[in-house]
């Protein structure tokens, strides 16, 4: 009986313990490792040793503050822009869907089933200066409007611009917005729509006072699952941005493997997740919202 | 990266069986559905670029811009290029080991996670919270800091170690959704007529969570053949297929071979019917 007992209680921990320990050896440890080298000095060659080095922290913001900022107004815009986008696409599937909303969600998930370096790249292909998205905007001279609007460089070509970029991240990071939206208005009782429309509500009003605050909770997961991963994303400012346009992630690479100088590296990548970090709690905070974490974590 | 959308897929094949909604407007307005499917024509549109530049004739060092004729050569050619062939090698292999590691340690913690209420559980949600939510970048760098510290060489083993890392946080969600959701009656029935915890656990809890053990596993392979940032971190010399095609592109300035479309192209169809022949069954299943 006895032994029956403590094998129920330590069950639990039996099962738990390989995938734990994984995740102990190769993601904390990880991470404090690289806690430790970020206060470390030397050089490659000679190694590094620690020497409680602080000042690596402000050296690195000074040298990057540039990427980081810019990671940061790039990851707010685009996010903005996936908000707009993705709602109507949301709310178009979950009440007007019908029979086909599992096949729509599909159909927007489609490009998941390419390699998001071949999306990115099938981009670059596509802004190339004699490629077809330039084509089809210099047919109906469009281009100069676009100037005017800074959306394209002055010569008239969109790649190296912050307008490829943007638009790279808001494309591959969109579905990531659309389906916590439409997770929250899919929960949406439609009764409560009728209720309000035998309430003499019009419809903008029922949007305005019923589905728009239910779908609050989707709103905050989305803005979370979509912000954190475009501002750390280096592959689309490095395919359609060039050198102008570099994000955080591009110089955490950069001093790793160009410039071997791991502390600043460390540092950097500490610097990231501590500014992505207490963003998302200071916002989970403010909206007062534990749904949002939880809808971003499930 | 394509996690929540195994999720979401997941969860609005669930949501399928709910009654189609009574409420219906008078009036549908046509907004709407112009403004849905232009952009799922805009997020389709690098996958037909991807698929109709396959069958691009040209010189084949690298994709052209124009069209000059359809043709197969880059199908019969697929594997001329060997680097490629060895880069998708690599990365078909990896996903493989990297499903079966990381389906079997997360199921096991996704089990445990489900069914008790246990001291540490809490902090197990939250490592595992933390592992989904950090920035990839942050955990490549902070993987290859470990390995440079330990002096341990990069290659083949550290990109396995890395995605079974990434992936497991993702099965365990996954599987502990589908096991909370499960009736404890159906195991005790077992138990009482006789059946020994491992037999109840193959014969009666594994096939009543399948379709979310699947769901994980097709989560971590997709993952896994695709991941780009932390991989780049932690493979020394050894060369992934997304690591191939970025190097590629980057050297030409912009342009990829034609085989890159077509492996492109396949990985595509392959994926597209593992997942509708998946959603089939487990309609068929409910």
């Amino acid at each position: 009986m006895i032994s029956r007992i403590w094998r129920t209680r330590l069950a639990p921990y039996a099962l738990i313990l390989p995938g734990w320990l994984w995740l102990v050896i190769f993601f904390v440890v990880p991470t404090l490792s690289m806690l430790s080298v970020s206060t470390m000095t030397g050089n490659d060659l000679d190694g590094f040793k620690q020497t409680f080095h602080l000042s690596t922290y402000s050296d690195a913001w000074s040298e990057y503050h540039t990427q980081i900022v810019r990671s940061l107004v790039y990851g707010l815009i685009a996010t903005v822009l996936c908000l707009v986008i993705a709602y109507p696409v949301a709310y178009w599937i979950a009440f007007r869907g019908g029979r086909y909303k599992s096949s729509l969600l599909f159909l927007l998930l489609l490009p998941f089933f390419v390699s998001f370096v071949i999306r990115t790249q099938s981009w670059e292909f596509m802004l190339d200066d004699h490629g077809m998205v330039l084509g089809t905007l210099r047919t109906f001279h469009l281009v100069g409007v676009m100037k005017t609007l800074h959306l394209v460089s002055s010569s008239g070509t969109i790649l190296q611009t912050s307008t490829a970029v943007i638009g790279g991240l808001v494309y591959n990071f969109l579905p990531f917005t659309v389906l916590p939206i439409y997770v929250a208005l899919e929960r949406v009782e439609p009764s409560l729509l009728e209720a309000s429309s035998d309430l003499y509500a019009n419809k903008f009003h029922a949007f305005r006072k019923v589905v728009f605050p239910l779908s609050l909770p989707g709103i905050f997961a989305a803005v979370l699952l979509t912000f954190v991963p475009v501002a750390s994303d280096y592959v689309n400012a490095q395919i359609l941005g060039g050198t102008k346009n570099t994000m955080i992630g591009t110089a955490i690479e950069t001093e790793y493997f160009t410039n071997l100088n791991y502390p600043v590296a460390a540092a950097l990548s500490f610097i990231l997740m501590a500014v992505l970090l207490i963003g998302v709690f200071l916002y989970a905070r403010i909206l007062g919202t534990e749904d949002a974490l939880e809808m971003a974590a499930a | 990266m394509s996690a929540i959308a195994g999720l979401a897929l997941e969860e609005a094949y669930e949501n399928d069986h709910r009654p189609v909604t009574v409420h219906k407007p008078k009036r549908k307005g046509f907004l709407l559905p112009i403004w849905g499917w232009l952009v799922i024509l805009w997020l389709s549109s690098p996958i037909v670029v991807m698929i109709v530049f396959g069958f691009n004739d040209g010189t084949g060092r690298a994709t052209s811009t124009k069209w000059n004729g359809f043709t197969f050569k880059w199908y019969q050619n697929l594997f001329s290029i060997s680097d490629l062939t060895t880069a998708l090698g690599n990365s078909i292999t990896i996903a493989i080991f990297t499903t079966l590691i990381a389906v079997v340690l997360g199921t096991l913690m996704g089990v445990a996670l489900g069914r008790w209420k246990f001291r540490g559980a809490g902090s197990v949600n939250l490592l595992l919270f933390a592992n989904i939510a950090a920035p990839e970048v942050v955990l490549g760098a902070a993987l290859l800091s470990l390995f440079l510290t330990l002096n341990i060489p990069r290659g083949y083993v550290t990109i396995l170690l890395a995605h079974v890392m990434f992936s497991i946080a993702y099965v365990v969600v996954t599987v502990r959704a589908r096991m909370s959701g499960l009736d404890p009656s159906l195991e005790e029935a077992a138990r009482d007529l006789g059946a020994g915890p491992l037999v109840t656990f193959f014969r009666v809890t594994l096939p009543l969570i399948a379709p979310g053990v699947s769901a994980g596993a097709l989560l971590a392979f997709a993952m896994s053949i695709d991941d780009y940032i932390i991989t780049s971190f932690n493979n020394g010399s050894t060369q992934t297929f997304p690591l191939w095609v970025y190097g590629a592109a980057e050297r030409t300035g912009g342009s990829v071979p034609p085989q890159v479309n077509v492996m492109g192209t396949l990985i595509f169809a392959f994926g597209v019917i593992v997942a509708v022949g998946g959603a089939v069954a487990n309609r068929k299943r409910a």
